[in-house]
This record gives structure tokens, sequence and C-alpha cells, in this order.
């Protein structure tokens, strides 16, 4: 038998999904836990992608997670400060605030969320006193055969929220979910499976942020499933601004019905190694799907941003904008698949990926594919990658700005109209402060 | 009758012109491939000990690597055991000159429309002819090497200057390179080989003509050209084949070097047969092409116009090694039917102020796949690279695709790179506004499809230019409406 990619991993991972079986008392009969045994085989079979995998090129993080993270190590429990806690927040976010620390939902610094329409609970409730509707959701739009890190996702799940918004209902503030880490003095990995589906007519706004605290290492592996009903409006952010050791990866698959609206804006600012896979599925005629997607980097931080838009039915659009900026030694990774099946006339679909380059270690690896297999549409795709404009520096300079300065502005322009997509304030004020803060250095 | 009406009454009745064979005798290896038959075409062609090496050592890579899975196209596996290696027109002596040439070889490609008699021709393009495996002939030689450019088959190269070739061979593209390019080192037959001297500029064309004829063979020529220093050198390949049921391979590898200050421009029509319209047969064309600006300001440009083969699979590739050198590719890729294309290019920046330009045009019509790969990779030592890449796909009915894979890699910030892809149909507008001033559709979509190749086809030599737009209405014959 081939030595399958990450073994090491999987051979560490035997004993703790033993332990997690254990903790479950009872409930390793239930629906759910067959999705999780099942993945948990497949894992076993597939392995983790091998260096040379296509999707992972330029993105090693199987050796990488081979080498610094110990997966043996059990679940425990947070030790922060309330200060702490409070310093990750957005300030000035109004929204529905829920707390996870090292991924386990905390009651007791989440609100209390009662709006009509909108029912939150915990991956883990449903999974006790639903298990059989929660089976029905559970693993449908994340396959886990084509993807090791959904399949070990669906096999640790227990944490995380199942969101439902009924029909027709405009949920009056935005959702934010905080995922906080601790590493103070232990490594950790924590998984988090997000079940979200969007009734028919229905608007809602799910933000995730997800932060470390402490000075070791940590993994985080999330997936989401989010369904967008027919003429519904979802918006989701992501906002990732970890710790420099810390390894994350995330999955969101999203499917689209008919008339539907879904708009992702995924910023990522810090972190060791960090992967966003965006998959979204148009389903159905007349969907719209936008993709915001911003990187500013230093360090070593590395960066990769797969998005793939599946155009299945006619007169559907899709937007796509992604911009970086690589300071130091950090790499930035984008790849952006547009396809469009022979089904999809009368699509439009744009994608654009800008980057800069400010320093010679710093690198950027993009790939903007288009697979076409309908006639009538309207497709295109661009890319560059460069640095500052050099007269444009000049001309401020001659105003009398210092260089430093200059190029902030600069820089500040180039990822202003990504910010301004982000349409929440409070987010935008939050985003172009760290940044702000990073540029003048 | 206008132009454009004619071009395409012409090309209504025939599907494709040259899928005629001739039956001209021809010297045959057995099928199969093993380090006997690599010796076997090693002695046939009576080579030195050093190249048989070289082959032997080629042969040897190739069987332990696999054939490459990630191209965008599908084929039946090719069995490399039921295939002829070696495969040349029987001649009784080497002629020494082309009134010794066997006439009916002389027939065949006066019947494709190259003539090989000097006196005859008006234009100055020296070719060397190419019949399956063999160089039958070259022309213009004296006069080329007057000015010390040679010009000849490659195996006539092996035996008049072995220092120079084996100098350069395989520098650009190494044995191991790939399956296909390991694959011809072990078993290619010929080719041409072309090497200009220091500040010499080439006045005319030089050209290669490849014909496959004989049935169950593949094809294997090497072509490689030498420019030294501030020379310049055009280059044309053209290629045929004869219309077959089974599918032939065609593995050719293409070496260009330029010294500093030198220029290269090498075009090609590639018009093997693709198979008829249910997409049978067909040529495999899995070609390695890659050419080294190895001096400073020296200049490579790669032209081509795809309509044959069934399945393509071709790269020609730029290092851009020397400061202040420049690459070009310019492509258009016509599929038809249920022909396959995964072609484009890489562009290497290692100097300083390296420029690179890519224009890619894809149509694909039909049942057909047409796919554009390429690499923009710009080295950290690379200050202030330039790309600009542009790659545009026409699709022509609903059942067809087109796909784009660019792949940009840069590690230096001055670099400046620029990719930009858009894929569309022809306008109904557009069509109207034709329609409207009294040119039917037909002749309307024959239009539109050469203004947008325009940009491709005006970087190709005059003869050349016209060729191709004649092939580019004939892919497309068929395929409108």
């Amino acid at each position: 038998m081939t030595k399958l990619a990450g073994q090491s991993i999987l051979d560490s991972l035997a004993g703790r999904f033993e332990a997690f079986e254990k903790s479950l008392n009872g409930q390793s009969k239930s629906a759910v836990h067959q999705v999780r045994k099942e993945a948990f085989a497949s894992l076993n079979q597939t392995g983790f992608p091998a260096a040379k995998h296509e999707e992972y090129k330029f993105t090693n993080l199987t050796k990488a997670l081979e080498k610094n993270i110990d997966f043996g190590a059990n679940e425990r429990e947070a030790s922060l400060s309330s200060d702490e806690i409070e310093s990750v927040k957005i300030a000035g976010l109004e929204a529905y605030t829920l707390v996870f620390l090292n991924g386990h939902f905390s009651t007791e610094l989440s609100d209390d969320v009662s709006e009509a329409g909108l029912s939150i609970e915990t991956f883990n409730s449903v999974a006790k006193e639903n298990a059989d509707e929660l089976a029905a959701q559970f693993g449908q739009l994340a396959s886990t055969e084509d993807n090791p890190f959904i399949a070990l996702n669906t096999a640790f799940s227990q944490n995380g929220v199942v969101i439902n918004v009924e029909h027709n209902s405009v949920i009056s503030k935005p959702i934010a979910l905080y995922f906080i880490g601790e590493t103070k003095k232990d490594q950790l990995f924590y998984n988090v499976r997000n079940i979200v589906s969007v009734g028919e007519m229905a608007q809602v706004t799910i933000l995730e942020k997800f932060d470390t605290i402490g000075g070791e290492k940590a993994f985080s592996n999330v997936v989401n499933e989010i369904s967008v009903a027919a003429a519904a409006n979802a918006k989701y952010f992501k906002l990732e601004d970890d710790a420099d050791n810390t390894y994350h990866i995330s999955n969101v698959k999203v499917t689209q019905a008919k008339d539907s609206t879904f708009t992702a804006n995924t910023i990522a600012l810090n972190g060791a190694m960090v992967r966003n896979n965006l998959d979204i599925r148009l389903e159905d005629q007349g969907c719209e799907a936008n993709m915001n997607g911003l990187y500013v980097l230093g360090g070593k931080t590395h960066v990769d941003n797969h998005t793939v838009v599946d155009h299945l039915m006619p007169n559907s659009n899709s937007n796509e904008l992604y911009k970086g900026i690589m300071d130091d030694k950090s790499k930035g990774v984008f790849n952006g698949k547009i396809f469009v099946r022979q089904d999809a006339q009368k699509t439009n679909a744009f994608q654009s990926n800008k980057n800069i380059l400010m320093t010679n270690d710093a690198t950027v690896n993009t790939k903007p594919q288009l697979e076409i297999w309908a006639d009538d549409v309207k497709c295109s795709h661009g890319c560059t990658t460069g640095q500052l404009d050099q007269d444009a520096l000049f001309y401020l300079q001659a105003r009398g700005i210092k260089k430093e300065k200059a190029r902030a502005i600069l820089l500040h322009a180039f990822a202003s109209d990504v910010i301004e997509n982000l349409e929440i304030e409070a987010i935008q004020e939050h985003v172009e402060k760290i940044i702000t803060e990073r540029l003048e250095k | 009758m206008s132009n454009d009406d004619q071009i395409l009454e012409e090309f209504t009745s025939k599907e494709y012109e040259f899928g005629w064979t001739v039956d001209l005798e021809a010297d045959e290896a057995p099928k199969g491939l093993n380090e006997d038959i690599v010796r076997f075409i090693s002695a046939k062609k009576e080579e030195p000990e050093w190249l048989l090496e070289w082959r032997l050592d080629a042969f040897r890579a190739w069987q332990k690597m696999v054939e490459p899975q990630w191209p965008n196209v599908t084929y039946p596996e090719i069995d490399y055991q039921d295939l002829i290696y070696y495969s040349a027109p029987k001649q009784s002596a080497k002629p020494k000159s082309l009134d010794e040439v066997d006439p009916e070889l002389l027939a065949t490609f006066e019947k494709l429309g190259i003539s090989l008699t000097e006196q005859k021709r008006l234009t100055g393009v020296a070719v060397d002819a190419v019949i399956d495996s063999v160089s039958v002939a070259t022309t213009f030689k004296d006069t080329l090497a007057e000015l010390g450019i040679i010009f000849c088959s490659f195996s006539e190269a092996v035996k008049e200057h072995p220092e120079l070739v084996r100098k350069h061979m395989g520098s650009v593209v190494p044995v191991q390179d790939n399956y296909f390019a390991a694959l011809n080192s072990a078993v290619f037959s010929d080719g041409s080989f072309c090497y200009i001297p220091k500040g010499v500029r080439c006045p005319m064309e030089l050209s290669t003509y490849f014909r496959i004829n004989a049935a169950n063979t593949g094809q294997f020529e090497r072509t490689l050209i030498v420019a030294d220093e501030g020379s310049y050198v055009s280059y044309l390949e053209g290629c045929t084949a004869p219309q077959r049921d089974e599918n032939q391979l065609h593995a050719a590898v293409v070496e260009i070097k330029a010294a500093k200050d030198a220029e290269v421009k090498y075009s090609t029509v590639q018009n093997w047969y693709p198979g008829d319209k249910d997409g049978k047969g067909g040529i495999y064309n899995f070609v390695t092409k890659r050419g080294i600006c190895e001096g400073d300001n020296s200049k490579i440009s790669w032209t081509q116009v795809e309509t044959g083969s069934s399945v393509t699979w071709k790269y020609p590739s730029c290092i851009l090694k020397g400061d202040n050198s420049q690459g070009e590719f310019y492509s258009v890729a016509v599929t038809n039917n249920y022909q396959q294309a995964d072609t484009g290019t890489k562009m290497i920046h290692i100097g300083k102020n390296t420029k690179s330009r890519i224009v890619s045009k894809g149509i694909s019509a039909g049942h057909s796949q047409n796919s554009y790969r390429g690499q923009v990779q710009v080295m950290k030592r690379a200050e202030n690279a330039r790309n600009f890449s542009q790659c545009d796909s026409l699709l022509m009915g609903s059942l067809c695709g087109a796909h784009t894979f660019p792949y940009i890699d840069i590690e230096n910030q001055s670099a400046q790179v620029e990719h930009e892809a858009t894929t569309s149909k022809i306008g109904e507008d557009q069509i109207f506004y034709c329609q409207q001033r009294g040119i039917d559709e037909e002749s309307a979509v024959a239009l539109i499809v050469n203004g947008y190749a325009k940009e491709v086809l005006n970087q190709l030599p005059m003869e050349f230019a016209v060729e191709a737009q004649k092939l580019l209405a004939l892919t497309l014959e068929g395929s409108v409406g």
C-alpha cells in the first residue's frame, strides 16, 4: 500500500476520534454520527492533499500541519479574561453577538437572540434533540469525498451553529459569530461547523470573525453550509486576523435558488497559513453572486483564496473582486474558477484579481480560471500584479507628503473599492483601522 | 463574387484538402519500441556513438516516466508498442541534387503546393521537406551557405556539424523534460537544423514542411535553431497528413537558442488531419517547443495558427535569461467537430528588464474543447519584468467549450504583470450589421472571425497569412447556424 499524504496526522487522529465517540454517550448510534463515521472512514482512505495536488500546489497545508500541529491533543477549555474577549470584537457593530471559545459556544458571553423568524441553535443541541432533521442537512452541501478537510471537519463536528431564517423574515441586525482560540500554554485544534438556511424572500447578514490569543500554535478548520432559497438575500462576512502561528482552513459551500442574491466578503489579515475555499453553486435562474476579497499581508503570512462559481442555469450573474497587498516575506495565492455549464446561457461572469508586491521576498501566485461550455455568455477575467505607481508616489511627494505616508495613501486607495463593498460601516472602520496601522508601520 | 465568398465557396465542397495518400515505397522499422529499435534507428541514420548513447539515455528515462494526465484533453490510451517508429520513403541513395530525387516525391510536394524545384519558385523561401520521418530535400542550401548559414536536415547536421549539434541539442529541452520530449529524444528520426552565424540577417524565410504519409507510424522530428550574436532569422513550419481512420502520433521537439542581440521568429501553421466530423481519426499532436533568449537584448517570437490535429498539446515557451530580452507568443487556435486543443505558452523571466507579450485567440465550434494554459513566471532577480497577456475565446455553437488556465507566479515587486481574458460569442448585432449591408451570415462570420484573429495573423509572413486565413474559413465551415 502506498503511504498516504498526512499519514502521521491520520495516526494521531485515530485516538482522538475514539475519545470523541466515547464522549458522545449514547448518541453514537444517531443519524448524525453515522455521517461522522463515514467521513472519518473516507478521510482514512484518501489521506490529506499530497504536495503536488493541483488545488494545493502553492499551499502545502498537509506538510505544514504535520510539522506544526499535534492532532492527538484533546479539546480543552479556554482561559480568557473578559477584556481579552472584548478586544477582538468589532467596535460599534450593532449585532447579535455569539461567542465561541476554543470552538465551544459560550452561553454567558453570548446574546440571547429572540427575533421572529430567526432560530439560532448550537450544532450540539440540534444533534441531541433533532438528530434526524440535522442529518438531512448536515453534509448535504459539503461533500467529504473530494475534500479531506471537510471530511476531517465532518468527522469531528459538534461545534458551531445551525441558523434558520424563515420565509419572508428580514433579520434586523447582523449575526456576529466570534471564534476565539486560546493558546497561552498549549496548542489548539478545533473544528467549527455552521449550517445556515435562508428561507424564501428572507434577508440576513452573518459575520464570522476568527482570532487567536496566546503564543502557541493553533489550527482551526471551519466548514459552512449555506443554502439560500428563492429570492432571498444573504450576506456573509469572514474576517480573519489570527495570531502569527495559526493555521486556518475554511470551506464555505453555498447553493442559491431562483432569483436569490448572495454576497461573500472575505478579509484575511494575519495567520501562518490561511486557506479559504468559497464554493458557490447557482442552481437556478436569476441568481446573483458577489465575492469580495481583501488580503493585506505581512511577516511570513501565507494566504490562499480559492473560489468557485458554478453557473448551472441561464440568466445568472456573478462578480468577483479580490485584491491583495503583500509585504515582507508574505505569500498570496489566488485561484478563481468560473464554470459556465452548457445550460447556463446568458450568463454574465466577471472576475478580477489585483495584487501589489511591496518587497522582493513577497510572492504572488494567481490563477484566474474560466471553464465555459455555453456560447451565449459574457465572461471576463483580469488580473494584474505590480508595484505602486511610481509617478503617483512622486506626485504626492512633490506636494510635501512623506514617502511612507504617500505610500499608505496609495495603498488605501488600492484597497478602498473592496472596503466600500463591505457596506456595514462598523466593519469598514474596523478593517480600515487595521490596514492603516499596518501600512503606516 | 467577393473574396470572402470565394474562400467559402472554395471550401464548402471539401472537408480536409490534404487527406490523400501517395503510394511511396517506404523503408520501415518493425512495430514496437525497445532498445533495439532505438539502435536500429541510430544505425539507419549512421549516427556516431555519442548520439546513440544520448538516445538510449532518453529511452531509459522515458521508460520510467508516466504519460501526463493534467492536460484538459481526453483520448484513448496510446499503445506505444503498436506504432512504427521509423518510416522513410525508399530512395536508392542519398540524392546529390534535386534532379535525383524520386519524381513521385516531388509530385507529392507539388500537390501540397510546395515546389521543391528552386528555379520555379518566385518567393524567396528555403524549404526543408520532411516526409514521414525523413528529410527529403532542402532547397536554396547553397545560396544560404554563402552567408555561412547552415540549413539542412538534422541527420545531415549530425554528420557535417557534429560539434554544433552536440553542443546545443537538448540544452533547451532536456531529455527528461517531459514524457513526449523523452520519447522524441529516443526515437527522433529527422528534422531541421539551422545555424545563423554572427551578425547575419537571413535574407529569406526558412521553412520546414512536414508530411505524414505512411500509416501506423509516429512522426518524431526535431528542430534546432541556433541564432548567433546579432543575427536574425524567420522560420516557418507547416504540416499536413492523410485522412485515416486511426489516430496517429506526432511528438516533435523544437529548440531555439538566441544569443546576444539575436532575433528568431518562428511561425507555425499547423494543419494536421483533424479527424472527420464524428471525431474519428486524426493526429495526436504532442509537441514540446521552447526557446531560450540566452544573450542580452535577444528576442524570440512564436506565432502559431492551430487548425488541425484531433488532440493538440503544445506550449511554445520562452526562457528570458538575458537582460532586456523579449518573448512573444501569438496564437490562434481553432477547434471544430470533436477536436481538442490544450495550448498556450510559458514565459519565464529571469533576466532584468525582460518583456513578454501573449496574445491568444481561441475559437471553438462544434463539439470541440479549446483550452488556453499559460504560465508567466517572474523570478526573484528579474527586475522590471513586464508582461501583458490577453487570451480571448470565441464560442460558436452551444456544444463546445472554452477554458482558460493562466498561472501567474511573481516573486519580484517591480514586475508589472497583466492578464485579461474574455469569452463571448459573435454578437447578433455584429452579424445584423453585416447582413444589413448585404453580406450573408456565413460571410459575415468569416469576416468577424478574421477580424478577431487579425492581431495574430498580422504577425505571420505574407504567404502564410493568406494560407492561414483560408484555413480559418475552412475549419469553421458549416459551424454557423
